[in-house]
């Protein structure tokens, strides 16, 4: 039987060894060979774990991940991409919003093995401070945001938006669900309602994402 | 989160039998109501099967001029597909008044039909309730009841159907397509898949346990008007306390079901007989037996006014 000293310095090794294999394995590798697997993945006594590979705003990553990771916590944790946001954790708010495979999705309800081999898109993919995304440029400009907060998700989700409607998706006030949908305030109100901003720059954030669907029309 | 083995299904059946071999297994397709509850605990499924990767996502015309929607199709795609809004334009009203646009580029057609109701006693595990834990109480009867089941609720639960998509596709007379671990396939018509309380509340649709949703077939069109009209307390973005899912002809005739207001998409289809005389000789029969509690009776007068709305708006 250990001593409780024993147990003690063996709980805090596991925990060690625990968080360094949590870590992202490497950056700029090759997807890994288990982009094609159908294999479960081997139980643990912390959790069964899976190897994948995402490609992130270009650059592609092999991942080492407990199943439970979602996709947000993937990107914040073990990517270091802090611009996509946790807000509620619950799809609710939208402050995750980013694209995966050319549409927006929560990333929060999403796990990052069910996108192994995706495509993912992030604020830092859109744009840098030095060379902005047009709609980054139009939501300072307009002052689309307060705290900034849910910005990367209002951007990202944007940029979702004006695709959905260059594709011609209706939405819930589109009046004629046969006909070509346009960009009105009403519209942008709408199919931005996923996307929550406590400081209420709502009004600001419709006419930054305005100018620039305007200006691509 | 509890922990969880996961797996890719490479063949429909094949993910029914992972289902069928592994107690506590799941299946999951878009995730964006299972997870969601396993974060919260509700759910937790010590496997999961994912199914995205089966051909399911394509939406064809069937022999009899109908139309056959896979399981995978995303809400997104369905309400935008030109077939769908140009024949059954209630069901791409109903897809496009659920959730957000983050939401319906993820979640699927089987999904939808298979979400979980937004009672709050059903999210709050400090609460007993029938469906999260079987036998241990019903918190919402005698509790704050304005969003629940004003019919056909039982003395075990009074929960609602949150989705709007199955109450058009109530309406429109779908069929749902299953296949089990041996590849027998099985047609389950829309009427009989959601079923209501009773006394085991936690099992909400005819499904078996290792049964995979792989299609949802939709009859050829039947014409008419197509309205959905979705009463919330937000604009956007917000479950139904009353939804209408009406199709009216220009003789006057025509079919109801609405959403918010039951265990399943309510539809009687006796009641809309009386769819000529308007709309509250529908819902005197739509709701007769209706049992509202004092909190959420509104939602009587609030279905025959959005029955009204809906009416006039189809005539117009």
């Amino acid at each position: 039987m250990h001593s409780p000293t024993t147990q003690l310095i063996s709980r805090r090794d596991a925990l060690i060894v625990g968080a360094a294999t949590a870590a992202a394995v490497s950056t700029s590798t090759a997807p890994s060979a288990s982009a094609q697997t159908t294999a479960p993945a081997a139980a643990t006594a912390g959790g069964s774990r899976m190897k994948l590979s995402l490609n992130v705003n270009g650059t592609s990553h092999a991942l080492d991940l407990d199943t439970r990771t979602t996709l947000l916590d993937a990107l914040r944790e073990h990517l270091h991409l802090t611009g996509t946001k946790k807000g509620c954790d619950h799809g609710q708010c939208g402050a995750c919003t980013v694209i995966v495979d050319g549409r927006r999705i929560n990333s929060c309800l999403t796990l990052a093995v069910m996108h192994d081999g995706g495509q993912v898109t992030t604020i830092e993919g859109l744009g840098t401070p030095q060379n902005m995304h047009p709609l980054q440029a139009a939501f300072v400009r307009h002052d689309g945001y307060q705290c900034g907060y849910c910005t990367p998700g209002q951007i990202c989700s944007a940029v979702g938006v004006i695709d959905e409607v260059r594709r011609g998706v209706p939405s819930h006030v589109s009046a004629d669900l046969t006909a070509r949908p346009i960009l009105s305030a009403e519209e942008l109100r709408e199919r931005m309602s996923g996307n929550i901003c406590r400081c209420g720059a709502y009004s600001n954030i419709v006419d930054a994402i305005t100018e620039v669907a305007g200006s691509r029309a | 989160m509890k922990a969880f083995t996961y797996e890719r299904a490479a063949t429909p059946a094949q993910a029914a039998s992972a289902v069928a071999g592994r107690p506590g297994a799941k299946f999951i397709a878009g995730g964006t109501n299972l997870l969601d509850l396993m974060k919260l605990q509700i759910e937790a499924p010590v496997h999961l099967v994912d199914v995205n990767g089966l051909a399911l996502d394509r939406i064809e015309p069937t022999p009899e001029g109908g139309l056959r929607i896979g399981a995978l199709v995303r809400n997104t795609d369905l309400a935008a597909d030109e077939r769908v809004r140009r024949d059954y334009g209630v069901l791409s009203r109903a897809l496009l008044a659920g959730a957000s646009g983050q939401l319906r580029n993820k979640a699927t057609t089987a999904g939808n039909l298979l979400q979980r109701t937004r009672c709050p006693y059903f999210y709050d595990t400090d609460q007993p309730c029938n469906k999260r834990r079987p036998g241990s109480g019903c918190s919402a009867i005698g509790g704050v009841t304005r969003q629940l089941a004003v019919i056909g609720g039982s003395k075990s639960c009074i929960a609602t159907n949150p989705s709007d998509m199955a109450v058009a596709m109530r309406v429109l007379d779908a069929s749902v397509e299953t296949v089990r671990p041996d590849g027998r396939t099985r047609v389950i018509p829309i009427a009989d898949f959601h079923r209501l309380p009773g006394d085991t509340p936690h099992v909400e649709t005819t499904l078996e346990r290792d049964e995979l949703i792989t299609g949802v077939t939709l009859p050829k069109p039947v014409g008419g008007t197509h309205v959905y009209r979705k009463i919330r307390d937000r604009a956007s973005y917000a479950f139904a306390l009353v939804s209408v899912a009406a199709i009216v002809q220009r003789d006057g005739s025509g079919r109801v079901a609405l959403g918010g207001v039951a265990h399943k998409p309510w539809r009687v289809e006796a009641a809309e007989s009386a769819m000529p005389q308007g709309a509250r000789a529908v819902t005197a029969r739509l709701l007769a037996d209706a049992q509202p509690t004092h909190e959420n009776a509104f939602k009587l007068q609030l279905a025959e006014r959005a029955l009204a709305a809906s009416i006039t708006q189809a005539r117009s």
